[in-house]
């Protein structure tokens, strides 16, 4: 598509390289003047690198950017607001402790002259604003003290009172509740009735449905296709979305499924606002199988772990391990009970970066004999333990025990990390994205350790937002959204179409 | 790293060497020269108080004999017996110690060093050694003229005291100034309360000006203090309430001129250098312990009072002079207080 | 190359930085003797005569250090933990108080009073700590308000202490000293002997030293930060605790219970400031606490030490020396030279300050090879004949070129990082 003076945006064979990662290949996007424009993919698939090259954050390897048919060089966000381009991040950049409008007037303050502040004005400002797009806030509220909506709210006019006329929103609805979503909706409708242009950055079907005019779809950096929201069902969006995959091969035998060993039955739980994250959730894993949990970020995975592992209470229900119940006891309990737990973010919570490869091997079970007896640790058992999973895990470079962990590779830490759960021994192994940045060879290597467990009789759970893993590695796969299990299919009869539908809201909203 | 560790232990003791053979030498004993040395209280050489009074006591005294002296400054009490052993090390003719809290201490260094002679400053000891000298003040003598003064003065027959710490020392300040008061009382015919109070400090200057403020907001109009550098509290809170202080130990009219009535004057740099001329002259000053009050010039009140009403002065200079003579025997105690005010008939 | 290779990491390690900053200090403070009219050279010449000019004055060096040590190994540990102890001064006050009350009202013989003045003092200094770390732990209160807090508390709890009739002294601003049972000074009785003094003037380098308060604090203070460290490198107590202090979110998720472990850390803190004071009462004249009109600054200089130190207990050793020393020896600084003896605060001031800004000596080496890797890189390209050192400057050229570009690409990636973590 050539450029052209109706298009508030076109970006055309934008690639952006990571080292050897592809994050963006020949990506095109061409939005209309004063539309909503979505773009549509699951996590990774490059949407906001796209948008972060738009708004100066990156320059892209090739490609061209024009806005209103001009080519334009956007070096760094100072250029992109220059442009008119505004861009509210997925996490707000308020000063939590000042008001409403003195946030708004930050960086752009109207001033006496002199220097001197003139709030009065800056107020009058914000009012005008708020009165023209609906947008209701306090100007004199402080931050700390409105509703997530709101602070969004502020973002946007924060935008607004800097002259955007492009408006890019990363995951706006990611952190909102229903009612502020039908509310975001509508005040994107009222922006784009005013004539500017908004680019949404989402994974939700239904959102999209009720908003864009437009939707490009994006699938692991490549360009897909653009669509007229209205001439496409929420299905062949998600099969877009998802795309016919290419199935990576995993060698395993057919599962044979024993008694259940967990059992979570009507589990509630709050998240860190207070509103509930985990309604009424279920799910059974048994011996000697894989249970993958699919689902879009956001949706209780996170919490779900936490309330297993006994860092967040829940509000109702049980968790059940061998018959016994264990939310809302201790962490160590959870480990006791024999649950070991490989953590999505290895570098905070998996192990302790200043700490060698030899102290982080034990890190859940130094208090255990041969580690330490009476309270004194014996270094040498636990080294030679570690060269025992050093070995047997291959984790290089070989002979690493006693230098910091935070010089291995990442997916020798994770090595590290998946010998030492296994190495406990444990009736339940939930891996939490366990292949999150490694690459392919590495990747492989965990999947093989996941199925040797189950073969061992164990029970896993496979907690990923990557549904090609869930696919191929779990011998049952239930799929998560919004808090509850939506449904869960034998690997077999596992559709990725019909999962990737209801991972993105679809099959609910056709029920409803 | 911990062989780092020892690599700079090495530096430094090769630094710390290379100083050490290249300076300068320790004065040793020189005979020719009369020299003395002071060691100061954790107040330090600039307390406004006894150390400073001392030193200049000191320098005046070098000024006059060309002797050398020096000071040692002490930041907590547990340096008092190492700086008074560091002292001894260039063999001073004689060696001060600055206020009662090295009584312990100057025992210990003179009996670890009987040849060589030790003065101390506020403390008199039971039994003196025989090579050290106790000197005190009758500080109870300034004392009752200060609360003489502020007896004659007073509008609302209410006045204050402020004090340090309870101790000997202190109590001669209180029962002198609580005595003038009482005498003043009897020769004017009324009644007039005394508050007193402890800072619990000699450098709290915060809750010396409460106490001061409360007594002012209690109905008194004057109020004199012995509480060190906590008393500038006492003469900060008389200027903010517009009444008096009555200063101590020097003349602190210079603090707040127009709201300093008086000040009961300790003139330790007249001692300091009394006693270091007796001990140049080859007195024998060892094992006693040396009185200085009114009669010495060593405590009093200053000459000019612009506050004061010339007819006071008068008068506390006539009561000056019957203690001098003995007429009037000035309590030190609470005891000999309570005796003295009784022979009043209050 | 491997030479250079070896002074490259010399120049990186913190000790280099240390020392740098220790050398600053003294910098500084001659500046500021000369600017004053005091000739530097005799002036400083002073201070290490006064450190180590006699036998004796090393002595008391150490006697002085003791004290400083054990409070830099109570906040040292306290930091392994991410605690910032600044209540070790509070604490210090309580356990010198405690050890205090015990060694005077008690009157055992010195194997069971010891001890006892020593469990008294740690107890007293574990309780106060343990405040601290039961109002971190339980309530998440910031453990430097409340230090700070406690330590006026301390303070004016043992005036109150001391001003009580039982302990006070008349006419003393202290306490009655401990019974000399509860001594650790060495040879007290006799010292004071005729044989003593007959012995001492046959052998003037120990007589020297016998002047001093010689006690078995050092010896203890060493073998506490011996100790410290077994404990923190050895046991599964120290590692608990360093796993919380790194990482504070992996050691909960490893079931490490951090709350009990802030307590426990502030428990152990407490009572390492709080033997600081027992050694001082037991160990050195006059043996009692005395009136205090301001803190001692037993704690607060523990602070500096730890933070010299960088927070290694055999570290608190040296850094502890260096602080007795100049505390110490500054004393004559002011007696023999004249000068002043604030500028040895001016001095510590400085030496925490550049050791502050440790990462400055970083960035600066760094400057200076870059420096020197672009002139080679210029020299190499007109004068490439010059042999030998040829391939080293090129080595050098290509890893400094990266070295930029990653610079010039960090604030991006920095920004890409925190947005994806967040």
């Amino acid at each position: 598509m050539k450029p052209d003076k109706e298009y508030a945006v076109q970006m055309h064979d934008i690639t952006k390289t990571f080292g050897a990662c592809r994050a963006l290949d020949n990506v095109q996007l061409d939005v209309k003047k004063g539309t909503i424009h979505a773009i549509l993919g699951e996590n990774g698939a490059g949407k906001t690198t796209l948008m972060n090259v738009l708004y100066g954050l990156y320059r892209q390897d090739s490609g061209e950017v024009y806005l209103y048919g001009e080519k334009v060089d956007i070096k760094n966000p100072t250029v992109a607001i220059r442009h008119g381009i505004g861009m509210v991040h997925q996490h707000f950049m308020l000063v939590e402790n000042f008001t409403v409008a003195q946030n708004i007037i930050l960086g752009q303050e109207t001033t006496k002259g002199g220097g001197v502040l003139d709030l009065k004005r800056a107020k009058k400002e914000v009012e005008e604003l708020v009165a023209r797009y609906g947008l209701q806030v306090n100007p004199d509220a402080q931050i700390s003290d409105i509703t997530v909506g709101m602070q969004q709210r502020v973002e946007i006019l924060k935008a607004l009172y800097r002259g955007v006329d492009i408006l890019i929103l990363d995951e706006p609805t990611a952190v909102l509740t229903p009612q502020e979503i039908e509310d975001l909706i509508g005040i994107m409708h009222r922006l784009v009735d005013d004539g500017k242009t908004i680019i949404i950055i989402t994974h939700k079907l239904r959102e999209i449905k009720a908003s864009a005019d437009e939707c490009t779809i994006v699938r692991r950096g490549q360009y897909i296709d653009t669509v007229k929201v209205a001439d496409v069902t929420q299905s062949e969006l998600a099969d877009m979305m998802v795309g016919h995959k290419v199935r990576l091969s995993v060698d395993k035998e057919a599962a044979k499924p024993g008694e259940t060993i967990f059992e979570i039955d009507n589990l509630q739980a709050s998240d860190d606002r207070g509103l509930p994250v985990l309604k009424n959730l279920n799910l059974a894993v048994h011996a000697g199988e894989i249970v993958g949990l699919a689902g879009i970020d956001g949706n209780g995975q996170k919490e779900l772990v936490e309330v297993i592992t006994n860092l967040r209470k829940a509000d109702g229900g049980t968790v059940k391990i061998d018959g016994k119940e264990i939310q809302n006891t201790t962490t160590r309990n959870t480990m006791n009970s024999g649950v070991s737990t490989i953590h999505e973010d290895r570098q905070k919570r998996g192990l302790v970066l200043d700490f060698t490869v030899d102290e982080n091997a034990v890190l859940d079970s130094y208090m255990k004999e041969p580690f330490s007896k009476r309270g004194v640790l014996n270094k040498k058992a636990i080294h030679d333990f570690t060269s025992q999973l050093i070995t047997e895990y291959d984790i290089r470079p070989d002979n690493c025990g006693d230098m910091p962990i935070r010089g291995l590779s990442g997916g020798n830490q994770q090595k590290v990390i998946i010998a030492r759960e296994i190495a406990n021994d444990p009736d339940l192994l939930i891996a939490v994205q366990p292949t999150r940045g490694l690459d392919v060879g590495a990747i492989e290597n965990v999947h093989k350790m996941l199925i040797r467990e189950r073969d061992k009789g164990k029970a896993v759970l496979l907690i990923s937002l990557e549904l090609d893993e869930v696919l191929n590695v779990a011998d049952t796969v239930a799929v998560i959204y919004d808090g509850a299990i939506q449904g869960t299919f034998p690997q077999s009869e596992a559709d990725e179409r019909t999962i990737g539908l209801m991972m993105a809201g679809g099959g609910t909203d056709a029920a409803e | 790293m911990k062989k780092w560790k020892a690599a700079a232990a090495v530096v430094l003791t090769i630094v710390l060497l290379s100083f050490t053979l290249t300076g300068c030498s320790m004065p040793q004993k020189d005979d020719s020269t009369f020299s003395v040395t002071m060691v100061t209280s954790d107040g330090g050489i600039n307390d406004q108080s006894f150390n400073q009074s001392s030193w200049e006591g000191l320098q005046k005294f070098a000024e006059e004999t060309g002797s050398e002296v020096r000071y040692i400054e002490s930041k907590q009490p547990s340096d008092y017996l190492t700086n008074l052993d560091r002292a001894t090390d260039s063999y001073p003719d004689l060696i001060w110690g600055i206020g009662y809290t090295f009584a312990d201490p100057i025992l210990t260094i003179a009996k670890a060093n009987p040849d060589m002679s030790f003065a101390i400053v506020d403390n008199a000891y039971d039994d003196t050694p025989f090579n050290v000298t106790g000197v005190v003040f009758r500080a109870e003598e300034s004392s009752f003229m200060a609360g003489y003064i502020a007896g004659m003065s007073t509008k609302t027959d209410k006045v204050g005291y402020v004090g340090g710490m309870k101790s000997a020392i202190n109590d001669q300040f209180q029962y002198g100034y609580d005595a003038g008061v009482a005498y003043a009382a009897k020769e004017r015919g009324v009644k007039i309360e005394v508050m007193n109070q402890l800072v619990e400090s000699y450098t709290d200057a915060a809750k010396a000006k409460a106490i001061a403020n409360k007594m002012f907001s209690q109905g008194a109009d004057i109020v004199f203090h012995s509480a060190g550098g906590a008393g500038q509290g006492v003469i900060e809170s008389a200027k903010d309430n517009g009444k008096y202080a009555i200063g101590v130990d020097r003349d602190q009219s210079y603090l707040a001129p127009d709201n300093v009535l008086t000040s009961a004057l300790k003139n330790v740099d007249t001692a300091v250098e009394l006693v270091c001329q007796e001990k140049m002259d080859g007195q024998d000053i060892g094992g006693q312990t040396l009185s200085f009050g009114l009669s010495d010039d060593a405590v009093g009140i200053p000459t000019e009072n612009k506050n004061m009403d010339p007819e006071v002065y008068e008068k506390a200079m006539e009561v000056r002079q019957k203690i001098i003579s003995g007429e009037i025997k000035v309590p030190a105690t609470e005891e000999a207080y309570n005796a003295y005010a009784a022979s009043l008939g209050q | 190359m491997q030479r250079s290779e070896f002074f490259k990491n010399f120049w990186r390690k913190p000790i280099f930085a240390t020392i740098i900053a220790i050398l600053s200090g003294f910098i500084v403070a001659a500046i500021i003797l000369a600017s004053a009219g005091y000739n530097p050279w005799t002036s400083l010449g002073a201070l290490f005569y006064g450190m180590f000019g006699r036998p004796k004055y090393i002595s008391n060096v150490i006697i002085k250090s003791t004290p400083i040590i054990v409070t830099g190994l109570s906040v040292a540990f306290a930091y392994k933990m991410g605690l910032f102890n600044i209540g070790a001064e509070g604490q210090y006050i309580m356990g010198a108080l405690a050890a205090n009350v015990v060694g005077y009202l008690v009157d055992a013989p010195a194997i069971i009073e010891i001890p006892l003045i020593i469990l008294a003092g740690v107890a007293a200094g574990a309780l106060y700590g343990g405040i601290i770390g039961l109002l971190k732990g339980r309530y998440d209160i910031n453990e430097v308000i409340t230090g700070i807090m406690l330590n006026w508390i301390a303070l004016y709890f043992s005036n109150y202490i001391v001003n009580l009739e039982i302990f006070h002294k008349p006419n003393t601003a202290s306490m009655y000293a401990i019974n000399e049972s509860g001594y650790t000074s060495l040879f007290t009785q006799w010292k004071t002997t005729e044989a003593a003094a007959t012995f001492f003037q046959e052998h003037p380098f120990i007589g020297d030293i016998m002047r001093t308060d010689v006690n078995m604090g050092f010896i203890i203070a060493v073998a506490l930060t011996i100790f410290i460290s077994w404990v923190l490198f050895k046991t599964t107590k120290g590692y608990q605790l360093r796993a919380v202090g790194y990482a504070q979110e992996a050691a909960e998720f490893a079931g490490i219970d951090v709350k009990k472990n802030v307590i426990q850390t502030m428990l152990i803190a407490g009572g390492l400031a709080g033997m600081a004071g027992v050694l001082n009462i037991t160990g050195i004249f006059p043996h009692a606490v005395s009136q205090l009109s301001a803190f001692e600054s037993y704690g607060l200089n523990g602070l500096c030490v730890a933070f010299i130190a960088g927070g290694s207990p055999i570290g608190c050793i040296l850094a502890g020396l260096l602080f007795g020393g100049l505390l110490y020896g500054g004393q004559s600084l002011q007696y023999m030279a004249g000068a002043p003896s604030e500028i040895i605060n001016i001095m510590i001031g400085t030496i925490v300050f550049f050791v502050g800004l440790e990462g400055l000596v970083g960035m600066i080496v760094d400057r200076i090879e870059k420096r020197k890797a672009a002139k080679s890189k210029e020299s190499g390209s007109s004068d490439s004949g010059k042999s030998g050192s040829g391939t080293g400057g090129s080595d050098k050229k290509e890893t400094v070129t990266t070295e930029t570009k990653q610079e010039i690409q960090s604030p991006e990636l920095k920004t890409l990082e925190t947005g994806k973590s967040q």
